[in-house]
């Protein structure tokens, strides 16, 4: 009797936690559900596009720029890094399962043994580190460049993070947090622009939906400017008068976990052209 | 170089006193803002972000985040129910988009005053 007791008692607590956690996949499809609500007549696999998927002319001009893209020479420059030997002889493809193609969609994952979420742009660095190289700046030109060839090799590939364990599961929801927090002078959150209110306009932007956005990184902006992920996070901050945190910093890579996963199953496209 | 910087705190204390209430942040001339001005700047109200203002011509490429200012009088006779959606609009609801520009310092109180006799006047 006793043991049925607090056999019922752990069930309760089970559900209870379940009511009060919901799980990433509860997160990802209560957000899909709402972007079908708002933007109906978007296709789930268009959200990679961004903005671009709310306006057919926009769109048609990215089309025609991705046919001769302005940026091939600075991919050019990525792949002389990431084809560059050592000084041990090894190159980047040594680091990476299958020499570094379809591989970036797993990124970020979380390592248990550093306790931490590791970015496709850790790995990187990690790989350096190991071939007893010096490691690229984080937010520097170089890494960017490095990462926008890395990542054109998974083109394609679809984003597939796992959020495992209940450590994972914290770096995930300080991530989500960080999202939904309203912040700096103006008071805005992410979320504020990039869920309740994509699709609409802030003057003559379009805000576009926050599944997809991780999925298409590095980003040339008006042809040759290169923009990361995070740099994009830095952008958003700055012009909402919110103080922008380091590149790689732990709320960051936490971030770009969170918004990851939120982009799960989506195709990635890298890298791509943005106005 | 001591002569220089005195100059500068004597033209500054003389602008100060001399301009009106407000004065446009990059305008050296000290050219004093109105309400449709601090609205309309993306540095001050940047209102039009989120707003549209149908009857002014001059408001273009607004957002439509936002209801547009129009029969502002009518719907807000209470000009202190008005001036207080714009002190700290998360009051009225605590999920707006809205930033709250008294209560975080993003306009003063006397710029909050001409934007309410703008949008009134809607
Ligand atoms: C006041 C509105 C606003 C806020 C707040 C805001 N953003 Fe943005 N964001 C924009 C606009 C406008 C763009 C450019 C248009 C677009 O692509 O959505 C943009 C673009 C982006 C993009 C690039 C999309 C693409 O496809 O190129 C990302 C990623 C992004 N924002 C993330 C964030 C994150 C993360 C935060 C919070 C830390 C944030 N934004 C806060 C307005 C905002
Ligand atoms: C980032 C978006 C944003 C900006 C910028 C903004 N507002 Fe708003 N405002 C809103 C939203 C959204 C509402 C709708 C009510 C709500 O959600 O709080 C609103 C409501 C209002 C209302 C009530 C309107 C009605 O029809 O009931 C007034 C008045 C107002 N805003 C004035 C201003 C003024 C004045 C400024 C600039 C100094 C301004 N707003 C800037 C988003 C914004």
């Amino acid at each position: 009797m006793k043991r049925r007791l607090s056999i019922f008692l752990g069930c309760l607590l089970v559900v209870a936690n379940i009511g009060a956690y919901a799980s990433p996949e509860d997160d990802r499809k209560a957000l899909l559900k709402h972007y079908k609500q708002i933007l109906p007549n978007v296709k789930q696999a268009d959200y990679v596009l961004g903005a671009l998927a709310l306006n057919p002319d926009a769109k048609e001009q990215y089309d025609s720029i991705m046919m001769f893209p302005p940026f091939v020479n600075d991919v050019d420059v990525g792949r002389e890094l990431w084809e560059k030997p050592f000084k041990n002889g090894k190159t980047f493809t040594s680091c990476f399962r299958n020499g570094g193609k379809n591989v970036a969609g797993s990124y970020p994952y979380f390592d248990n043994g550093v306790g931490k979420v590791i970015t496709f742009e850790n790995a990187l660095n990690a790989c350096l580190r190991h071939n007893d190289e010096a490691e690229l700046k984080y937010g520097s030109n170089e890494l960017g460049l490095l990462s926008a060839y890395a990542k054109s090799l998974s083109d394609g590939m679809k984003v597939n993070i796992k959020v495992e364990g209940k450590d994972a599961l914290a770096a995930y929801e300080n991530g989500k947090d960080y999202y939904y927090s309203r912040r700096g002078q103006l008071n805005f959150s992410c979320a504020i622009c990039h869920v309740d209110n994509a699709g609409k306009f802030t003057r003559s932007e379009q805000l576009s939906p926050m599944i997809g956005q991780a999925a298409h990184w590095p980003e040339f902006r008006a042809g040759t400017e290169l923009v990361t992920l995070q740099g994009r996070f830095r952008q958003c901050q700055k012009n909402v008068r919110a103080a922008p945190l380091e590149y790689n910093s732990e709320e960051y890579n936490n971030l770009e976990y969170f918004m990851t996963y939120m982009s799960k199953g989506l195709p990635m496209q890298t890298p791509v052209f943005r106005k | 170089m001591k002569n220089k910087s005195s100059i500068l705190t004597v033209l500054a204390v003389v602008l100060a006193a001399s301009a009106g209430p407000v004065m446009a942040a990059d305008d050296g001339k000290g050219k004093e803002l109105s309400g449709r001005d601090i609205a309309f700047d993306n540095k001050k109200g940047n209102c039009l972000s989120c707003h549209a203002v149908p009857n002014d011509p001059k408001a273009v490429a607004a957002g439509n985040i936002a209801p547009p200012f129009i029969m502002m009088k009518e719907r807000y006779p209470d000009r202190a129910k008005l001036r207080a959606q714009i002190w700290d609009s998360t009051q009225a609801n605590p999920k707006t988009a809205m930033p709250p520009f008294g209560k975080h310092r993003i306009l003063s109180e006397q710029e909050i005053d001409l934007v309410v006799d703008f949008v009134q006047s809607l």
